[in-house]
């Protein structure tokens, strides 16, 4: 049995997730429209490679990679593409973005797939490839490119794969029905991805408020033959943050500014282990994902199966929608998510839940009220950071002491905002300073390479004009040997010729 | 010569201080030879803080020059692209006040790159020529562009185009450049005890 660790900090916020009733899936009907927006992962984004008016299959690439930081997006259904321009999509800018957009034709015609049967045998870099090329961005939320996460380098040996089943913010319900429904594939999935990073042992982590999924995957795990071990451990959020999971199963902490696999670890959300399962045995890209809608302002909360791309509003019509006036909808969970300002905006590969609260439910926050100092946000932050010190600090727009008081160390879960009696917006504080430091470090970055070029410019000038000079000098000098070596002043000569010519025109005229 | 100073105490004084003036003397004119720094110290520290735009708009034909005048006392204001951000950090590293920006020299603006449109080019190379970055692509005759990468945003090249084919795009547009702001501070001012609050609030 293993020791279960504990975190610093934590809250226990109403969960509310018996309210979309996980274990219960079904799948969303094929909208007319979907928008696929080229960046729904974290980097680069992917470059179209259809054009307006192509007719397009289910399964067939849109938009292909750009570099490595990049997924490529995929047809989820067959139709016409008409447009690739700019649409609203689900940020928290409310800005538009680059996006696909296809009319559906409700035939679902696919491609024919075809996955890598012998998988056991397949090489490490033809299996991330396969991921890479299947589109297949973190599930979890943040959406970073898993070919890459797969690929840690040579210097870092992977023991572990750990599966996140934690799945800690209140009312989504995503991951455990895709555990609850695929747990099958969810045991091929892992055992796929620890063979592609080597990973000696398949750990999957479960909390413990889901017996369901518990008792579905510890079934899975039993009628395979797998050596998967299953840990449950204690409800509390934020533990599904991956250096929280990691920490809570090993003990161990992920250092600052490192990754999972500085300490032999790689951390996956389960639906990227299906996704995965999917890509090498069926040759799937991914085009689907699973979306909890919930809050009591949906009649029909429930977690459907959505095409990507599919805008927001059509799923809320789904779950019947009951809104109210100025009706909030959230992107995300309660904690960590945003308000989307157009429902026009597509699902991405990120959006796990769409949260359609009452203002009696979730309201809206009161002004923040000043600091009172009580110390509440520093007991509840999970990083064991000064959260009221750096909220101070952002203020002040003081950004050595952010890099002091380790900013970039904090995930933004909300805890410390959760806990604020003043209900000071403390994440947004921090999430604004990260951008203004990082933007400044570009800018510092661009001066420093406009410095260089402008100072190589300017060498290059004096050079020329150093050459220019020499060059005269060189002339000159060869004129005046050559006057002295035929006695005769070459400058007096051409004075004298100037003259005798001005007179001769003078006696002319 | 003892028996002298030992009688003559000021003398002696006077001796003693002005031979440990001239060891001290001769001691730093060495250092000051032996430790000599090239250059300014301090405006390479200024020039550092400058945003490298190159425009001019200080008065100074690059930050170079300008740096080297805020470092023999000129003012530190004149700086545009800069803005507030400059002006503060200049002033924290100088120790002296910081100025609103001197609005003669220009107005704080987005930051911008040059884009020619590439049709209406006709080949001068002027814009070439003018670009203190080396930022722009071409030679005569042929289409011209700029390396959007490397373009400071100075607009040097605005002028020479005779054909008036180069416009400033802001630089950072969309979705990729965005952040989150800061909160608005919609809390009430700490700084006033309950004697000062507004009446409204006593009511």
């Amino acid at each position: 049995m293993r020791t279960i660790h504990d975190i610093h900090g934590g809250i226990h916020p109403p969960e509310r997730k018996s309210l979309s009733r996980p274990g219960q899936l079904s799948h969303a009907p094929i909208p007319d429209e979907l928008i696929l927006p080229l960046r729904q992962h974290l980097g680069v984004p992917a470059k179209p490679i259809v054009n307006v008016g192509d007719s397009v299959k289910g399964g067939q690439v849109l938009a292909a990679t750009q570099g490595v930081m990049s997924v490529p997006v995929h047809a989820p259904t067959s139709g016409v593409v008409t447009a690739i321009e700019l649409r609203p999509i689900a940020h928290a800018s409310g800005l538009e973005d680059h996006c696909i957009v296809i009319k559906t034709d409700g035939l679902d015609q696919w491609l024919t797939l075809s996955g890598i049967g012998n998988w056991h045998e397949a090489d490490a870099a033809a299996l991330i490839e396969r991921v890479r090329d299947a589109g297949i961005a973190g599930m979890g939320g943040a959406g970073f490119p898993t070919a890459v996460k797969l690929n840690p380098g040579p210097t870092r040996e992977i023991e572990t794969l750990l599966v996140n089943g934690t799945e800690c913010e209140p009312y989504i319900t995503a991951d455990d029905t895709l555990m609850q429904c695929h747990a099958e594939d969810l045991i091929v999935g892992a055992q796929i991805l620890a063979r592609i990073v080597s990973a000696k042992a398949i750990l999957i982590g479960i909390e413990d408020n889901k017996p369901d999924a518990i008792r579905r995957v510890a079934a899975a795990i039993d009628a395979s033959d797998a050596d998967i071990e299953l840990a449950t451990f204690p409800t509390k959020y934020p533990s599904g943050g991956e250096k929280q999971i990691i920490e809570i199963l090993t003990g161990q902490q992920v250092p600052s500014g490192g990754i999972p696999a500085d300490i032999g670890l790689v951390c996956v959300n389960p639906g990227t282990a299906v996704a995965a399962k999917r890509a090498i045995i069926d040759g799937e890209p991914l085009t689907h994902r699973i979306v909890t809608l919930t809050g009591e302002a949906l009649a029909n909360p429930q977690n459907v199966v959505a095409c990507l791309g599919t805008p927001i509003a059509a799923l809320l019509e789904h779950a019947n929608l009951v809104a109210e006036d100025q009706q909030r909808i959230i992107h995300g969970g309660p904690m960590m998510g945003f308000a989307v300002s157009n429902l026009a905006a597509p699902v991405t590969k990120i959006t796990n839940c769409i949260l359609a609260p009452t203002a009696k439910e979730l309201p809206l926050p009161e002004p923040a009220k000043p600091c009172i100092r009580c110390g509440h946000c520093a007991e509840a932050c999970p990083a064991s950071l000064l959260p009221q010190q750096l909220y101070w600090f952002a203020r002040a727009k003081d950004q050595d002491q952010l890099a002091e008081h380790r900013l970039f160390d904090c995930i933004e879960c909300g805890a410390c905002a959760y806990v604020c009696p003043s209900q000071i917006p403390l994440v947004q504080y921090y999430r604004a300073a990260k951008g203004q430091i990082r933007d400044s470090e570009q800018e510092k970055q661009r001066s420093d390479n406009s410095r260089e070029r402008f100072e190589a410019r300017q060498a290059r000038l004096e050079t020329e004009a150093a050459a220019r000079e020499a060059k005269r000098a060189a002339r000159k000098a060869a004129a005046q040997s050559k006057a002295a070596e035929e006695g005769e002043d070459p400058i007096q000569a051409a004075i004298e010729r100037a003259k005798a010519k001005k007179a001769e025109q003078e006696s002319a005229s | 010569m003892m028996t002298l100073l030992s009688e003559q105490p000021l003398l002696a004084a006077i001796a003693a201080l002005l031979s440990l003036g001239a060891a001290f003397g001769g001691l730093l004119g060495f250092a000051a030879i032996r430790f000599r720094v090239e250059g300014n110290p301090i405006s390479e520290q200024i020039n550092a803080l400058l945003p490298q735009t190159q425009c001019g708009q200080c008065g100074y034909p690059g930050c170079r020059p300008y740096s080297e005048a805020i470092a023999d006392g000129d003012a530190i204001n004149k700086c545009p692209p800069g803005g507030e951000e400059t002006i503060q950090a200049l002033a924290d590293l100088l120790d002296v006040e910081p100025q609103p920006l001197d609005a003669e020299h220009g107005v704080e603006k987005e930051p911008v790159v040059a884009w020619i449109r590439e049709a209406e080019c006709i080949g001068c190379t002027k814009c070439i020529q003018a670009c203190p970055v080396d930022a722009i692509l071409g030679a005569a005759k042929v289409m011209h562009t700029v390396i959007a990468d490397e373009c400071t945003g100075c607009d040097l090249c605005i002028e020479p185009c005779p054909v008036d084919c180069i416009d400033l795009i802001p630089r950072k547009s969309g979705i990729g450049f965005w952040h989150w702001p800061l909160p608005e501070d919609r809390a009430p001012r700490f700084d006033v005890i309950a004697t000062d609050a507004p009446a409204r609030d006593a009511a």
